[in-house]
């Protein structure tokens, strides 16, 4: 089985080739590898759907751009509605209030809460230069208050210090009457990790949320959250007044599913993400980022624009129609062909982006096209005439060492290039429609972008 | 098994069902009440299958395991042994409790070896701490004497918060500074409960994602210097999961399992899950000893997992309850 999108799509997008046009029937079946895709991703089912229904609304009728592949198109569709839903740019915390603002932490129990009040007071502290102060009013879980407390004195934060003894509404009381007494522009309320179904925890997280005048309210959820993050954010979100999610233990190998359900559900933005054991590990949300890792199509992606950007589908046209009206293949089409092969960085820059299958050796791929050699043989190609470039048969002994001889190489290096010219024309002739694309689907499978 | 339980714990398990079926059930509740809602005319066909696989897909059960449990009620929709909603109840309870029998083994102490360790495993957040505070209040009540090793020397305030279950459950801890080495912390601690004849050892451990190769690493240390003292120890390596995450559970146990060998497994925060269902996915695809669940705060609300009663608490409905 595919263990990602990328090798699901490349199957059902493989399907997609030739179609001008995205339609209903011919993208049913790359629909339904995404959306189980998603589902392992762990996106919540309602949020999959809605995802779905909107992808084809959107990709049904598109034309096909001009240099994709039918299946690429609807990659791209994919990727940028992932970006759209998960938040398009990065939004800041709002900070702009009467210090001292109060920014509180809620969220179920391990998610990560404590952790992110101090990795959020240090960068706070340390890139915007405020003076922080920590409270915990968690008087739940045993040692809870001392691990922030001790936190607080390792990033060098206030700390307003309470006991499992107290009432957190009176602990919040004192902090905020002690924060406004030492001039702390922010001060940051970790609270206990409650359930969204316990009723009297929630209670008590409302009251205390009334009492602090919290300006942020951020819900902390666990990237590996399962399919209740949907209903644990909605819940949340009805009962306080969230401004925000901080996504955590983003580190781990989860492809993070639950961030698009928790954004999508509560329509807050995702402000910082959790990247590692460290204290300042704690990064600004980057929605293109994890809408690429919920696709788990790393760089196949970036081929695509690249793709988009460089091969001109124009030439491949032309190419294409000329060979349609039975003329041959000649030399000036390969020098286009190595040509924009060499706009793409060469075959070895794309097969570094490339999933190699574990048979092929990357190394003699590479040098079957390398960089310098496509230099080499364009150079050879541009030494003959016009009259060669087109009829090939002409190019006899001494006009081999005219060759040679004007583009710096030996007559070796002609005949080698003349042979392949006459290998490509052969392939050529086979195919019915031209172009990079179809060479690429030459190489061994596996090694095709998506769509190609 | 049951026989051999007194009354009075059978008294307190019935007080647990109950409870885990109405936590299981609590928020958004799925089959049990929705299964009527799938067939409102009784009619079981494709498209009630399709639905139920929704269902057992936002349950956490995973895309393959839910696959499986749907393609065996399809073979028996085509021999037409699906009549109605019963059958269907009856067919999908069968499959469930086929896939969870197999790892319903509960956790045996021995009286010959001791200190039987256990040691503690888990990514962070996922409740091994409070696992151990529950563990040791049960296995005291059972009788064994007991100690605490405070294997987490990373995350702050981690060793006063197990000191914490300790004093509560009246348990000695053996812990070192922050940040000393935890196979030495563990190390110590078992030589402690030798030289105190102590039956079990609890080894508690840093919270750590799996993919992170030098903290795994650091896990395969802790079992190796532990079974230098003792080739039998750590005689159980106990993964605990919160059963709140997704798919990648199921990653989790499969990473643990081949870096470690687990012997067993503890779901907990079972009631603010999705119904449970990444248990299914791990049952069917690790077959590692389910040895408790934990549907709560409170000590007694962690139990032995017994497939029968959890899938009931799954299916029944109060009618039939």
């Amino acid at each position: 089985m595919f263990d990602n999108l990328s090798g699901r799509l490349t199957q059902a997008a493989r399907k997609l080739t030739g179609k001008g046009r995205l339609s209903e029937s011919n993208i049913k079946d790359t629909l339904r590898q995404v959306r189980l895709a998603l589902l392992e991703a762990d996106v919540a089912l309602p949020v999959v759907k809605a995802f779905i229904e909107r992808i084809r609304e959107r990709a049904v009728g598109e034309e096909v751009g001009k240099s994709l592949s039918p299946g690429q198109a609807l990659v791209k569709i994919i990727h940028s509605e992932l970006v759209r839903l998960l938040g398009g740019d990065h939004e800041p915390l709002n900070l702009q209030a009467q210090p001292p603002v109060v920014i509180m932490l809620v969220g179920l129990q391990g998610a990560g809460k404590t952790t992110t009040a101090a990795k959020l007071a240090k960068r706070l502290i340390d890139a915007d230069k405020k003076r922080v102060m920590l409270v915990s009013v968690d008087v739940h879980r045993p040692a809870a208050i001392l691990q922030l407390e001790m936190l607080a004195g390792e990033i060098g934060a206030m700390h307003c210090a309470s006991d499992s003894s107290e009432n957190p509404e009176m602990i919040m009381e004192r902090a905020l009457d002690e924060s406004r007494r030492s001039h702390a522009d922010v001060l940051i309320v970790d609270t206990a990790g409650r359930l969204h179904v316990d009723d009297a925890m929630m209670a008590e997280v409302i009251s205390v949320h009334k009492k602090s005048n919290a300006h942020e309210t951020l819900f902390i959820v666990d990237s590996m959250a399962g399919q209740d993050a949907v209903n644990s954010a909605l819940v949340f979100d009805e009962s306080l007044p969230l401004t925000g999610i901080i996504l955590t233990k983003t580190d781990g190998d989860a492809k993070g599913g639950a961030a698009l359900s928790v954004r999508q559900v509560t329509g807050k933005p995702i402000r910082f993400m959790g990247i590692g054991e460290k204290i300042d590990a704690l990064e600004a949300f980057h929605p293109e980022r994890m809408a690429s890792r919920i696709l788990g199509m790393g760089d196949v992606l970036s081929l695509v624009e690249e793709i988009e950007g460089k091969v001109s589908r124009d030439k491949a046209n032309k190419l294409q129609k000329k060979l349609k009206r039975g003329r041959g293949f000649d030399l000036s089409d390969l020098r286009d062909q190595f040509e924009q092969m060499l706009s793409m960085g060469g075959i070895g820059a794309m097969l570094e982006k490339l999933p190699i299958p574990g048979n092929v050796d990357p190394g003699a791929l590479k040098d079957m096209a390398n960089e310098q050699q496509l230099k080499r043989q364009i150079a050879i190609i541009h030494s003959m005439t016009a009259d060669e470039r087109r009829f090939p048969k002409t190019i006899n002994g001494s006009r081999k060492r005219r060759i040679a001889n004007g583009s710096g190489m030996q007559v070796q290096d002609v005949n080698r290039l003349l042979k392949q010219h006459m290998q490509m024309e052969k392939m050529m002739k086979k195919m019915s429609r031209g172009g990079i694309k179809k060479m690429m689907r030459r190489l061994p499978p596996g090694m095709t972008p998506p769509g190609s | 098994m049951h026989q051999a339980e007194d009354t009075s714990i059978s008294g307190k398990r019935g007080g647990f069902i109950k409870r885990l079926r109405a936590r299981i059930n609590s928020g958004d509740s799925w089959l049990s009440y929705d299964l009527a809602d799938l067939a409102p005319g009784g009619k079981i066909d494709q498209d009630v299958l399709d639905e139920l696989e929704a269902q057992l897909v936002m349950a956490d059960v995973g895309v393959e395991t839910a696959a499986g449990i749907i393609a065996g009620l399809q073979n028996r929709l085509a021999r037409k042994e699906l009549k109605d909603l019963n059958a269907l109840t009856d067919g999908l309870h069968r499959s469930m409790t086929e896939i969870l029998e197999a790892v319903q083994q509960p956790l045996v102490i021995p009286e010959s070896d001791r200190p039987f360790v256990i040691l503690m495993v888990g990514v962070n957040g996922a409740g091994k701490t409070t696992t151990i505070g529950k563990l040791a209040n049960r296995l005291k009540q059972e009788g064994h004497t007991l100690m605490l090793a405070a294997g987490d020397t990373f995350r702050a305030a981690a060793v006063e918060q197990l000191q914490a279950w300790g004093e509560r459950n009246d348990v000695p801890v053996i812990a070192q500074q922050a940040g000393a080495d935890p196979a030495a912390v563990i190390f110590d601690a078992y030589e402690a409960a030798r030289s105190r004849n102590i039956d079990v050892l609890l080894a508690d451990t840093a919270g750590r994602l799996q993919n992170q190769k030098g903290l795994m690493d650091e896990l395969v240390k802790v079992k190796r210097v532990v079974s230098k003292l003792d080739a039998a120890a750590p005689q159980e390596i106990m993964l605990v999961l919160d059963a709140s995450q997704g798919q990648n559970a199921l990653v989790q146990a499969q990473k643990f399992h081949e870096v470690l060998g687990l012997t067993g497994i503890t779901v907990t925060k079972l009631d603010g899950s999705a119904k449970g269902g990444i248990l299914l996915a791990i049952a069917g695809k690790l077959g590692v000893a389910v040895r408790f669940i934990g549907i709560g705060e409170a000590a007694e609300d962690m139990q032995p997992f017994r497939a029968g009663e959890y899938v009931d608490a799954l299916l029944q409905t109060d009618a039939t309850a």
